[in-house]
């Protein structure tokens, strides 16, 4: 029970597959083709800033419509009853046990010209392209993680003490106040790791915009992706610049956030 | 907080919810009874997909892999973690830390970071060693992401063990082993068990790591699927997900069972 050795085999595997890989990485992107040290792949991943930008824009977006749409359905599952509290969590966890591209894909056959959300709307009159746009992509990525916003903050507002909201009613607090005043604050560390919990992975993703996108809609994900097939060290030193990136991110976020909220 | 009903709007709210979570899903689910062979197109009902579906060799071989290398990898990882998880609890400070957060690193860095890096090693160490990454490079990787998980499934456990019942063990005969295995392990169960069940559910749905490291030759279901959204979809791809969705459900129902008679159990003897 006392023993540390137990550790060993898993810290040996850490640094073969989790830190010799990211060095790997690291020596790769300060490389050209012939092995020599080298700027060019830094230089080469400047020319895809674009592809950069837009990538955190429509993560940005995702992010904030998740925010938007889960805030309330995690308010809402405080207020039910135990039974009823598992039986809706279920309902919104199964959809992520379907394989996530089998997702991907049931968008595509729902928004696709002449698909079901075409002809339910030019019935109506309504007339228009559902796919190959940036809203289809921000639409199919709010669908994926959508349930990554929802439980966290939902687990940090169900430990919120009851005590707390009796006294502010006590104290005269009528419910809008009871819920600015206390039940808003303090889901703010749930509110943070839903944000991390769902702009990581939109930001980093590939095949959501392959598959539901236009031409200008590629993402850095599908970016490495098709590099890495021809130019490993410039795939690498956007790999690199993304990781970078998304560490800064997470710290920036742990300054705010409660790190039980995640677990 | 106050249990009241909830009001028309919010149930509303919750519905429409519900709606975008599953409509997607419903579609994909009744184009399979579709007789055409365009997704699209609505021509009559039939159930010859599913037969394609069983008579598709690649794609029955490639659930198998799925299946595999999920039980495997989630077998494997369940051990390693486990053992991880007692040995990082003695360490102390500084250094839990540091091994935590290296532990944590394959959780919070991006998927296709990982993918990408583990194809590096693995092209290079097959360079040296003369080998092609299918199977095993598959199965790794899925160890790689999937041991965080039950290392964080049963850290919490540990923390709350009371260690005076190991002792107890010791001091009425217990050998070192069978306390070991008959309380630690024990007390540890629930852990263990969440760790595996997520790191089969992680290495089925996994995609990105997968097509990275499994070579020119090895396919599972995912890279199956994402062959076939590039070239041509036939709905066979959606009669395998409606099967999936039903195991899903049924699986999910099974556990629930479960865990509602393990409760009631629990009540009675308290």
């Amino acid at each position: 029970m006392k023993s540390r050795k137990l550790s060993i085999p898993y810290i040996l595997w850490m640094l073969i597959f989790t830190m010799i890989p990211v060095v790997m990485i690291g020596m790769t992107a300060f490389r050209d083709k012939a092995g020599n040290f080298s700027l060019t792949p830094f230089v080469k991943a400047f020319e895809y800033k674009n592809v950069f930008l837009k990538s955190l824009w429509i993560a940005l977006l995702s992010t904030a419509i998740c925010l938007i749409l889960a805030y309330p359905v995690a308010y809402l599952l405080t207020k039910m009853k135990k039974s009823t509290q598992n039986t809706v969590q279920l309902i919104i966890m199964i959809p992520m046990w379907m394989n996530f591209l089998l997702r991907i894909y049931a968008w595509k056959i729902l928004l696709q010209k002449n698909g079901p959300l075409d002809m339910a709307l030019s019935i109506l009159g309504i007339h228009g392209t559902y796919i190959g746009n940036t809203g289809a992509v921000v639409v199919g990525m709010v669908y994926e993680y959508l349930p990554f916003m929802v439980l966290p903050i939902f687990t940090v507002m169900s430990k919120i003490d009851t005590n707390l909201i009796e006294a502010a009613q006590d104290l005269g607090s009528n419910g809008l106040a009871v819920f600015k005043k206390v039940i808003f604050p303090l889901s703010i560390p749930g509110v943070i790791s839903g944000i991390t919990m769902v702009f990581v992975p939109s930001a980093s993703t590939f095949l959501v915009a392959e598959h539901l996108g236009g031409m200008n809609d590629l993402m850095i994900g599908d970016v490495i992706d098709r590099i890495f097939l021809t130019d490993q060290n410039t795939g690498s030193a956007i790999s690199l610049i993304l990781m970078v990136f998304i560490l800064i991110f997470l710290v920036l976020m742990n300054l705010f956030g409660d790190e039980e909220a995640i677990a | 907080m106050k249990k009241n009903k909830l009001g028309v709007v919010s149930k509303i709210y919750l519905g429409l919810i519900f709606l975008f979570l599953y409509v997607p899903i419903g579609v994909l689910i009744f184009m399979s009874f579709n007789k055409g062979r365009n997704v699209t197109v609505w021509k009559g009902f039939s159930f010859k997909w599913y037969g394609e579906l069983f008579k598709s060799k690649e794609l029955m071989n490639a659930l198998g892999n799925t299946l595999i290398i999920a039980l495997l990898a989630s077998i494997f990882a369940t051990i390693l973690g486990t053992a991880a998880a007692i040995g990082i609890h003695n360490f102390k400070g500084k250094t839990r830390a540091v091994i935590q957060n290296v532990s944590n690193l394959p959780i919070i860095s991006p998927d296709i970071v990982m993918g990408v890096s583990l194809m590096l090693l693995f092209s290079f160490v097959g360079v040296l060693l003369n080998f092609e990454m299918g199977f095993w490079t598959v199965l790794i990787s899925h160890v790689c992401f999937c041991v965080p998980f039950v290392v964080l499934n049963v850290m919490p456990r540990l923390r709350r063990m009371d260690r005076s019942i190991y002792d107890a063990a010791l001091d009425l005969g217990c050998n070192q082993w069978q306390a070991f295995y008959k309380v630690v392990i024990h007390e540890l169960m629930p852990g263990i068990l969440s760790g595996m069940l997520m790191s089969f559910t992680y290495s089925m749905d996994d995609v990105v790591i997968t097509h990275f490291t499994r070579g020119a030759k090895f396919n599972n279901l995912s890279t199956k699927i994402f062959e076939m959204l590039r070239k041509q979809v036939r709905p066979t791809v959606n009669a395998l997900s409606a099967l999936l969705f039903l195991a899903i459900i049924l699986v999910l129902v099974i556990i629930n069972v479960y865990e509602r008679r393990a409760e009631k159990r629990a009540a009675k003897r308290s």
